[in-house]
């Protein structure tokens, strides 16, 4: 169980152990967020990671995550808790006097009290993750992801969650934290969140990383790549990040790349290595004819063989 | 002792000077007065945090009140701005209170090196150092500036430039050990003259004693790029993050549960698994409505920097809406849409059409209302109720009659009429603007700045209604 962090300093190394280079305002943030107790709301392109920091923050805090993935359409009964229905009724059905054997016998005709404590028990509680995160004994690290997928009903549910960090079931009462999570809500800025979210959390935008801060991922994730060529491959994927493409390259795609060509043992990156991999990073058969007239061309023939 | 001096800048009620929280609350009101909505709630989380950092780090500083305060990418702009221009004036006021002076830079050396002085900066600005561009600004402003400065801080800021002789392109006539010859960065000779406008700014209250007026923030640099070519990628930034926004609010058009049908047979087969009892509810697919939308965009050089940002809106409405049919016009109207759907790369879009479309004629200049009959004429058969035209110009129609009947006539055969305008609401219906002929019959919007292209995609995308 690792201790508090003591400065952004130490959550920026410790995030680093972790295996993600943080930029110098998201280890400023993150240590607010601990510190403070706040959430954090993480914006940016798709790709950049946003997700990878709870990821690595549960490695570095030691401590669990509890992932709620957003979409469309998402209630509370998916994200909260649901009755497991289906385990009731047949609870029910195996209690009554011409249903199962003697098992049910002393409940046999002792009236509604006896079968709702029964039936409405901690056993037919399915736990949801935001529950999951609320009743865990253990801190834990609470990441909602796509928070802009879903509607304002539920950001409204979500509001009140995380402002007192309790959920009454009308059955069971009200059941509150016992730790302090450190919840991340991620978007893809699709829509505009309510202020009353906004206002809640402390704000991150995470974008495109420059040159260096680039490099320095791909080193890590690929040390035995050649440094050639990694600052070749960042280059590269800098010059298509400009051009107007569907889908710009992220950083997870950067690292797939970096991974194939230490795959294929690249010495360099010429034109033809360019178009047989290019499909690494460029996920649309329209952008694929942009980058390949525009990127392609730049690059060196390969050697004749 | 002489009497406490009276308050320079203003309005602001007569707190301790210089006390800290009083600051932070003075610069709360600065960004509320450039419509950054902060709470109160937030300058507590603020303090908050600040008890955890501290203010010793001017980064560290500036982070932790973006994180508190700035709640999305624009608004981050608009902090950063009012950041610069708040903590540079509370400086300076501090300092015209307490009387502290800089001593002037150089006076010791007597006659410069211009050569080498030239050689430094181009240096430091090739390797960004920002703390020797300070110094170095302050030299040059001490080499150059003195005596014969114009007053206006603009113009002042180019003549030093030009007088050390920085430009970003390559100078091949120089020295080959001379660090300007390859051209320096662009951005790194932004940052210098930045720091030589605040040197100048500086010197400027020294000699006066007093603060200068705000420079208004709002319209300047909230303003859409739309001037010289290299502001494309700024524009494509802003198109991009419509183009998100487009794409997501077609699916709000689908997912409203609440009006679906249920489906009897699939929750039947649902129910089967919970006893017979139908507990879940399936409802039915709906259908996503799509919108049919045509676009009207005026390509004329009254304009012209603003056509490039349209352009580029109609190609992100181009990958969001299906069917829509896009049309650009001068003095006679033509349909483009083949280029867009043809050309995935925007300045081959734009080449193409300015190649292809042959849509101006003798003079040049627009002439909206033989535009509308050919409009008309064109696409009377295709346009019904749930049909939304949208026009992209500043309604300048050069003295030509506007023909607002025919205009009518097309508003009421379309569902929804939007007329997008760049000028700001003050110049409309200025000079040969004929907007208000045009308002009556449709939503007319103001279209120069990020914040209103949002309201219009909000208006677009509102659910049609039949």
């Amino acid at each position: 169980m690792a201790e508090e962090p003591t400065s952004v300093q130490a959550v920026a190394t410790g995030l680093r152990s972790a295996g993600y280079l943080a930029g110098e305002s998201t280890s400023l943030v993150a240590y607010l967020a601990i510190k403070l107790g706040k959430p954090v709301l993480v914006e940016g392109p798709a790709g950049v990671g946003k997700t990878e920091l709870a990821k690595a923050l549960s490695r570095y805090l030691d401590r669990t995550l509890v992932r709620l993935q957003c979409y469309e359409g998402l209630d509370e009964a998916k994200a909260l808790y649901e009755w497991n229905y289906r385990k009731q009724l047949l609870r029910i059905q195996a209690g009554t006097p011409d249903g199962g054997g003697g098992g049910g016998g002393e409940k046999t005709g002792t009236g509604w009290e006896a079968v709702q404590e029964d039936i409405f028990g901690e056993e037919f509680l399915l736990e949801r993750p935001l529950m999951t995160a609320i009743v865990s004994p253990e801190p834990v690290v609470l990441l909602i992801d796509e928070i802009d997928k879903t509607d304002q009903e539920f950001e409204a549910m979500l509001l009140e969650l995380l402002s007192d960090f309790q959920i009454s079931i009308p059955e069971l009462g009200r059941i509150e934290a016992r730790t302090h999570p450190v919840v991340l809500l991620t978007s893809n800025n699709t829509r505009e969140l309510t202020e009353a979210l906004k206002r809640r959390c402390l704000y991150l935008w995470l974008d495109y990383p420059d040159l260096e801060h680039e490099l320095e991922i791909v080193r890590l994730h690929s040390p035995d790549l050649r440094e050639t060529v990694a600052r070749k491959l960042v280059e590269i994927i800098h010059q298509v990040r400009e051009l107007d493409l569907k889908k710009p390259p992220s950083i997870a795609e950067s690292i797939d790349w970096a991974r194939a060509l230490l795959l294929l043992g690249a010495e360099d990156i010429d034109s033809t290595l360019f178009r047989e991999t290019m499909s690494v990073i460029v996920k649309h058969r329209t952008d694929l004819d942009v980058v390949a007239e525009r990127v392609g061309v730049k690059l060196q023939q390969a050697p004749a063989a | 002792m002489p009497p406490p001096a009276k308050p320079i800048y203003g309005s602001l009620p007569d707190k301790t000077p210089g006390a800290f929280d009083g600051e932070l609350l003075a610069f709360a009101e600065d960004l509320r007065g450039e419509g950054v909505a902060v709470g109160t709630s937030e300058i507590l989380d603020a303090f908050e945090a600040l008890r955890h950092i501290g203010w010793g780090d001017s980064r560290d500083f500036r982070e932790t009140l973006a994180t508190t305060i700035a709640k999305s990418p624009d608004d981050r702009r608009v902090f950063d701005l009012v950041f610069e221009r708040f903590f540079f004036r509370a400086a300076e006021a501090q300092a015209v209170r307490t009387g502290v002076s800089e001593p002037p830079a150089g006076t010791a050396g007597g006659d410069f090196d211009l050569d080498e002085l030239r050689r430094q900066i181009a240096e430091a600005l090739q390797e960004g150092n920002e703390s020797e561009l300070r110094d170095l600004a302050r030299l040059a402003i001490a080499a150059f500036g003195r005596g014969d400065g114009s007053g206006v801080l603009g113009v002042d800021v180019q003549r030093i430039r030009r007088a050390l002789g920085l430009r970003t392109e390559p100078q091949p006539e120089l020295p080959p050990d001379d660090p300007r010859r390859d051209g320096l960065p662009r951005e790194q000779l932004r940052r210098f003259e930045q720091q030589l406008r605040r040197e100048l700014e500086r010197a400027l209250i020294e000699r006066t004693a007093a603060l200068p007026p705000k420079r208004p923030l709002s319209e300047l640099d909230r303003a859409l790029p739309n001037g010289p070519v290299q502001d494309l990628a700024a524009v494509h930034r802003v198109v991009a993050q419509l183009k998100r926004r487009l794409a997501t609010q077609g699916h709000e058009l689908r997912g409203r549960k609440r009006h679906a049908h249920v489906d009897v047979r699939a929750t039947m087969r649902a129910s089967l698994q919970t006893g017979g009892v139908p507990v879940e509810l399936k409802f039915r697919p709906q259908r996503p409505r799509r919108p049919e939308i045509f676009v009207l965009c005026d390509v004329s050089t009254s304009v012209t920097s603003a056509s490039t940002f349209f352009l580029s809106v109609l190609h992100a409405l181009h990958d969001a809406f299906r069917k829509l049919r896009s049309f650009v016009f001068i003095e006679r109207i033509s349909e483009v849409t083949e280029v867009f759907e043809r050309e995935r790369d925007f300045r081959a879009a734009a080449a193409a059409v300015s190649r292809d479309a042959g849509v101006a004629d003798v003079s040049g200049y627009t002439d909206y209302g033989r535009v509308w009959t050919e409009f008309l004429a064109m696409i009377e058969d295709e346009l019904h109720p749930r049909a939304t035209v949208i026009v992209l110009g500043d309604a300048r129609t050069n003295g030509r009659p506007p023909r607002e009947e025919v205009f009518a006539a097309i508003a009421s055969k379309a569902g929804r009429t939007f007329w997008l305008n760049p000028e700001p609401r003050l110049y409309w219906n200025y000079g040969d603007s004929v907007i208000a002929a045009y308002e009556q019959y449709c939503q007319a919007f103001e279209c120069w700045r990020t914040d209103q292209l949002e309201e219009f995609v909000k208006a677009l995308t509102k659910p049609v209604v039949t």
